[in-house]
């Protein structure tokens, strides 16, 4: 179909430009200008070419905590994906116990992420939380202030316990888009449990399945309140990851030049994984 | 493959039973032999698809037995059942190839590798997709993914029935004839018993040798398609059979005679007095113009190439006229003659019978 051409249509899309530039570009240029300058105070700043985005590159203190982000991330998606998955397949499909479970699987979704923190602070503590004192209690060494590994358990488990159900409500809206005749036709053709998931749930899960994976990747990969509330990074540096890192230096150390570099690399190496992940999930639905 | 046995089937969707109106299926008793091409008609929500869930066991009826045969299967699941089913809407693995949608019915039976390959070429034969095998079911067409259902419904010989729930709906109507006579001839050649679900009377008619006619969760009538149409034992299928369909007038009968809006009508046999609401019930085609006899007024005339349907009114209600191409109308008609021999009787909606023919 031929559609005639008009440049004034442009014009209708000036106010996103000016929103969009207001919200994203220009506080994203000002991290740029930051990002090719340095400054020796009072507010005089001088060009420093690449020189910021090469140091950060071969820090080894960053090299480390995208390392311990890449790991955590993994370790995330392992654990979330295929529980979520899990958990969706066994959730009630109507009726009361439907309505029930899909309110208590959305409300860690509504807890503030420090809040989040907070109360797994508490619950872990060794002298008063329930979690800590009961492992305590039961002779358990556990100690996340003091022990990497601990703190690590902490914090994976409360990702878990916080974003698992998103993962899960995602993968029952799936579900329950698939048509009775599926499940019919598959009993009709003896298929396994197996063949059902395999051939039936899984490939009509597959676009929600993205979007989970997606959203769970980013969304892990930029960890910031809860491990700061739980650990503040500690002990050591065994869970810093790069956005504490980040505000570590660009707050703490007020290093605005590394640390703006450090933004648009950070920022850049989300969008190759993100596209990544995407072209992979995506590229065996377009083959015929 | 074998004979199937309803015995005192009905269902009803709610536990609680209030009224007749909650039964989904009335109760009925109905014998298909083996090897019969049976149709399933009736409007939509008459029970028809909540029958064939019953008989694939998808549903388990709320009374009565389910028979393969001599044996009961009514508490039987549906994979041990051995029946096909073919559904409304394509129902096909999207990330499997053609060929193994078609052979995974047998693969979960655990058939031997070269049977299946062997069963698998017949059936991408008969529905024309031994060039597509190898692509994958996704993003082929409504019509394309509606064949396979249907190949993987035929692929396995050792079924008991084939069902199919009304698969022709999504099919374009050049397609829907040549499937359907493809169906035909693999019910000629293998022999299947087959149970076509359908609301198209078309459909049902072509294909089936007995054709059972549904009407708010009940078998109105049982029988082949003349006779359905010959003497329909309902008013329902008098006008959901035929198109278009069969002509209602509300009557008084007396002996061989009916009366309908003071005009004397005379029927081919004597009646026993009957009690309830009378109608007299005649096909659009035994009726003509005729210069005295019912009057009626004429509305429109459509010309459907073979013949030409007059569409009237007598006595206030709908009548129409199916008059052959060849012969004239006459012209300003306002009367009708009706074939006596063609005429039913029903009371209260069923048809009731003559005392004697007249000979």
């Amino acid at each position: 179909m031929d559609k005639p051409v008009n440049n004034r249509a442009w014009l209708l899309v000036l106010p996103v430009l000016v929103l969009v530039a207001f919200s994203a570009v220009i506080p994203l240029m000002t991290v740029v200008n930051y990002s090719v300058q340095d400054t020796f105070g009072n507010n005089q700043f001088f060009w420093n070419g690449l020189g910021w985005f090469q140091e950060v590159l071969e820090s080894d203190r960053i090299h480390a905590a995208l390392g311990r982000q890449l790991l955590f991330s993994a370790i995330i998606l392992a654990i979330e994906i295929p529980l979520g998955i899990f958990i969706a397949l066994n959730m009630p499909k109507r009726g009361f116990w439907a309505s029930l479970v899909l309110v208590l699987m959305a409300l860690p979704l509504l807890i503030p992420w420090n809040v989040v923190g907070t109360i797994w602070q508490v619950f872990g503590r060794v002298d008063i939380g329930l979690l800590g004192h009961t492992l305590a209690a039961m002779g358990i060494d556990y100690n996340y202030v003091n022990d990497p590994l601990d703190a690590w358990a902490t914090i994976i488990v409360m990702d878990v316990w916080h974003w698992t159900s998103l993962v899960a409500l995602l993968c029952y809206a799936g579900l329950q888009s698939i048509p009775d005749a599926y499940y019919q036709a598959a009993r009709i053709d003896q298929a396994s449990r197996w063949g059902v998931f395999r051939y039936i749930e899984l490939p009509k899960m597959a676009g929600v399945l993205l979007i989970a994976v997606l959203l769970r990747f980013m969304d892990s990969f930029m960890i910031y309140t809860e491990p700061f509330v739980v650990t503040g990074g500690g002990p050591g540096n065994a869970t810093t990851f790069l956005s504490i890192d980040l505000v570590k230096m660009a707050i703490g150390q007020f290093d605005l030049g590394p640390a703006a570099a450090f933004s648009l690399i950070y920022f850049l190496v989300i969008l190759l994984i993100s596209w990544v992940f995407y072209t992979v999930m995506t590229a065996q639905r377009e083959t015929p | 493959m074998a004979r199937i046995t309803l015995d005192n089937l009905a269902h009803s969707y709610s536990p609680a039973l209030k009224g007749d109106a909650d039964w989904a299926l009335k109760p009925m008793s109905l014998t298909w032999r083996d090897g019969g091409a049976y149709a399933l008609l009736g409007s939509s929500g008459c029970g028809k698809t909540t029958l064939l869930n019953i008989i694939s066991g998808l549903l388990h009826p709320s009374r009565g037995r389910v028979l393969f045969g001599d044996r009961d299967v009514t508490d039987l699941p549906t994979a041990d059942r051995n029946i096909a089913q073919v559904f409304q809407f394509p129902v096909v693995y999207d990330t499997m190839t053609v060929r193994q949608n078609l052979a995974f019915p047998l693969k979960n039976r655990g058939l031997p590798a070269a049977q299946i390959a062997a069963r698998v070429d017949a059936v991408a034969r008969m529905i024309g997709m031994t060039d597509t095998l190898d692509r994958r079911a996704r993003g082929l067409t409504a019509d394309a993914k509606q064949k396979i259902s249907l190949g993987r419904g035929m692929v396995r010989q050792d079924v008991n029935a084939i069902l199919f729930d009304e698969p022709l709906t999504v099919i374009d109507p050049q397609m829907k004839w040549e499937l359907r006579t493809q169906l035909k001839a693999l019910h000629r050649e293998f022999g299947h018993t087959m149970i076509y679900v359908t609301h198209d009377q078309t459909e049902a008619l072509t294909f089936a040798d007995e054709v059972v006619v549904m009407s708010e969760g009940r078998v109105v009538q049982a029988g082949t398609p003349q006779s359905l149409f010959d003497s329909p034992a309902h008013t329902f299928v008098g006008y959901f059979i035929g198109s278009p369909g069969m002509n209602l007038l509300d009557a008084r009968v007396e002996g061989a005679t009916a009366y309908v809006a003071g005009t004397t009508i005379p029927l081919g046999a004597p009646y026993a007095p009957p009690k309830g609401r009378v109608q007299i019930g005649i096909r659009p085609n035994a009726v003509r113009p005729a210069p005295e006899g019912l009057p009626f007024r004429l509305i429109r005339a459509e010309d459907v190439g073979h013949h030409r349907i007059l569409r009237g009114e007598v006595a206030g209600a709908p009548f129409n006229l199916v008059v052959p191409e060849d012969q004239p109308i006459p012209a300003g008609f306002d009367r009708v003659a009706l074939d006596p021999a063609r005429i039913g009787v029903f009371v209260d909606d069923w048809r009731i019978e003559p005392l004697e023919r007249a000979a």
